[in-house]
């Protein structure tokens, strides 16, 4: 990425707004939290918010989506609701402890700033786990998010709070852990959490993410997640984002595996006005298995960009990514995914796939695969695929009775559940697959799980 | 004996080019015909014209099912109505289990006729007693629609399908293609079980083979788009015997 000498109008208010509340920003988080902090706001003065010129970001214009008069709040505000009232959640009786996050930063209202689960395990409030554990951050934190992107450095410099998980090693702990992300305010505002996520050896756990944007306002999320995985451990990341068309979402994932580790992340897009994920995974450890799916379910002028980048850096791991996406109306997608195989990462198995159904003339995905190889024995493959629903399928389907309309909706869910399929945990994979009926038959609305109604 | 459907001077083509050339054919309830020609004579277009496959533009004719112009249904109506087609190329559909795909198909013609869609138990002990019927092996229901199925297990799929579904017309186009003489037998077999006094049979077929099995009450020889000889079973022997050059030959005048 290249330096910037020249910073806008929006970049210099950043900049000024940290410098101002810098002592602030300081007292909520503890020394590594902030040595971070430190160069995260020179990295940006540097680097900025990605322009057009950037390879990476070359199908979402960002600055524009900063010039809105986004409030940007330093204090947590209150905010006043009655949880069992205003919320339910899409995935209704999931038996899974849940956490709340509202507008970045973690819901103590019905607990703890830091709760201890069965086998040890920590979640909380990344605020107070910077005070409680400053060795784990001291050695984790800011280690894998790289601020090569000027986004990521500006969520280093103003992250105030957000997620903190600790899988203490040998914890095996089955029933997923629930994250509730709301973005709730009376004007438009944007929000940056910053969540650290440590899974010990031999420890084994899950969690899964909703993102909701509780009221109509304009929204800008641009969250960063480091995720650590210990040796022999196993991790499952389940994202699901069902926001509305005036919020926008930057979600930065940065993992690293170490030797024989195993991870799974699941992304699926419902609803959201622009979104994009960057998944960064290093497998830093022989043995490492690391699975990246995406689903892409967007209409009207909704627009979705994931990234993923998959860094082999030690020899015997395993990568596999498949991204799928369905565009309506005037909807676009990008997928830009890159594997590199460094020299002597031999006996490297990695695989990507994107296959997108494109519903009208007026939608868009860009797709760039691109493969990276430096050693000699491998096994890699990567392909792309555009197109429209199986024409001979539908005929088919519809000589046997089943209406067109039908017949379109059962394509689309057999292509989609080839991704949703990959969700480990039953309960939670048969409800996301109602979730995504409802989307596909336009039966979801991103406010059909508030009780406010506010459309 | 009522009649069930009727083609009247039907021509159609493909890109400007006419690949049927004034075809007239009533079949009748309770009937058996077998419709058989050399490739590219047009078996297959009729077909699919039937069904309601959209890629052949009628230039003129009509076909009249049940009283009704079917050109005014659509292929699921069609299907609703009682037509059913034995593709002669499965389609592979990956994702949708045939468990799902029936029940759903099912549930429509149900739907159709006013009644309540079938219960779990019930739709179960229906495909059990299906599958017997047309010896397919249980695994395969539970599999995606044709996918990674064999070529005779296909087959079977389209006449496990045709007994769920219960038509009252079924065209089955080229069913014995690909068939060894076991899986024909079966095939055949279970064609014969589904045999009803108010339905008729079409069995398009390249080979006198299948007559064996499937005793026609009329077989049609289709030639270069036209019908250029009607007859009782014993023409398709002696079609067998002849060749469709003994054909060619009449129609030319030699």
């Amino acid at each position: 990425m290249q330096n910037k000498t020249v910073i806008s109008d929006i970049e210099r208010e950043f900049v000024d707004l940290y410098k101002e509340n810098r002592s602030m920003f300081e007292a909520k988080t503890s020394d590594p939290v902030n040595k971070i902090r430190r160069s995260g706001v020179r990295d940006f003065e540097r680097l900025g918010i990605p322009g057009k010129k950037d390879e990476d970001y070359k199908y979402t214009l960002l600055q524009p989506l900063f010039q809105e008069k986004y409030r940007k709040y330093l204090e947590p505000r209150k905010v006043e609701f009655d949880l069992a009232n205003v919320f339910q959640c899409d995935i209704p009786t999931l038996d899974a402890h849940l956490i709340l996050l509202v507008n970045g930063f973690f819901d103590k209202k019905n607990g703890n700033s830091l709760n201890e689960l069965p086998s040890g395990i920590i979640i909380g409030s990344l605020a107070s786990a910077s005070y409680k554990y400053p060795g784990l951050f001291e050695k984790h934190y800011g280690k894998y998010a790289s601020h090569k992107d000027g986004l990521v450095a500006l969520n280093s410099a103003f992250a105030q709070d957000g997620i903190f998980l600790y899988v203490p090693e040998g914890a095996v702990y089955k029933k997923p852990i629930q994250i509730v992300n709301l973005v709730m305010a009376k004007e438009d505002i944007m929000v940056q959490h910053r969540n650290l996520i440590i899974v010990e050896k031999n420890a084994e756990t899950g969690v899964i993410i909703c993102d909701h944007a509780m009221t109509p306002n304009k929204f800008l999320t641009n969250s960063v997640t480091e995720i650590y995985t210990a040796e022999n451990s196993s991790f499952d990341y389940v994202k699901v984002q069902n926001e509305h068309n005036n919020a926008i979402q930057f979600s930065h994932i940065f993992v690293n595996q170490e030797a024989n580790s195993n991870m799974t992340s699941n992304i699926m897009t419902l609803h959201g006005g622009v979104v994009r994920n960057n998944v960064n995974v290093l497998l830093n450890g022989e043995g490492a298995e690391n699975n990246s799916y995406g689903l892409y379910l967007v209409d009207r002028e909704q627009h979705v960009d994931n990234y993923t980048y998959v860094d082999h850096a030690k020899p015997n791991c395993i990568s596999n990514q498949l991204y799928k996406g369905v565009l309506d109306d005037s909807a676009s997608g990008a997928f830009n995914g890159r594997i590199l195989v460094r020299k002597n990462s031999q006996n490297t198995h990695a695989y990507q796939a994107n296959n997108n159904i494109l519903l009208t003339d007026d939608a868009k995905i860009y797709t760039k695969p691109q493969l990276e190889i430096y050693a000699d024995d491998v096994k890699c493959s990567h392909g792309a695929t555009v197109g429209q629903l199986d024409e001979e399928a539908l005929f088919y389907m519809r000589a046997r009775g089943i209406p067109e309309k039908e017949a379109r909706l059962i394509m689309m869910f057999a292509f989609a559940h080839e991704v949703i399929g990959n969700v480990k945990a039953e309960a939670l994979l048969k409800r996301i697959d109602d979730l995504v009926e409802k989307r596909l038959k336009g039966e979801l609305s991103p406010c059909d799980n508030c009780a406010m109604k506010c459309y | 004996m009522k009649s069930m459907l009727n083609i009247k001077n039907l021509s159609a083509s493909i890109e400007g080019k006419e690949i049927l050339k004034g075809i007239t054919l009533e079949v009748n309830e309770g009937e058996v015909h077998a419709i058989m020609g050399p490739n590219g004579s047009g078996k297959s277009t009729l077909a699919s014209l039937v069904a309601g496959k959209e890629f052949a533009d009628v230039t003129g004719g009509s076909i009249t099912y049940l009283g009704k112009n079917l050109f005014d249904l659509n292929p699921e109506e069609r299907a609703k109505a009682g037509i059913f087609l034995g593709f002669q190329y499965p389609i592979e559909i990956p994702g949708v289990t045939m468990v799902n795909f029936l029940k759903t198909a099912l549930n429509e013609h149900r739907k159709h006729k006013g009644l309540e869609p079938l219960s779990a138990k019930d739709f179960l002990k229906l495909l059990r007693e299906k599958k017997d019927l047309v010896e397919i092996d249980s695994k395969l229901t539970n599999r995606s629609v044709n996918a990674g199925f064999s070529g005779g297990e296909k087959k079977k799929n389209e006449i496990f399908q045709m007994a769920m579904l219960e038509p009252k017309l079924a065209i089955l186009d080229e069913t014995d293609s690909g068939l060894d003489i076991d899986a024909l037998k079966i095939v055949a077999n279970g064609v014969n079980k589904l045999k009803r006094k108010d339905n008729a049979t079409i069995v398009i077929t390249h080979y006198q083979r299948l007559l064996d099995y499937i005793v026609p009450d009329y077989v049609h020889v289709l030639f270069d788009g036209r019908i250029v000889k009607s007859g009782g079973k014993e023409l398709a022997l002696e079609l067998e015997k002849k060749g469709y050059e003994w054909i060619k030959n009449q129609v030319n005048g030699n």
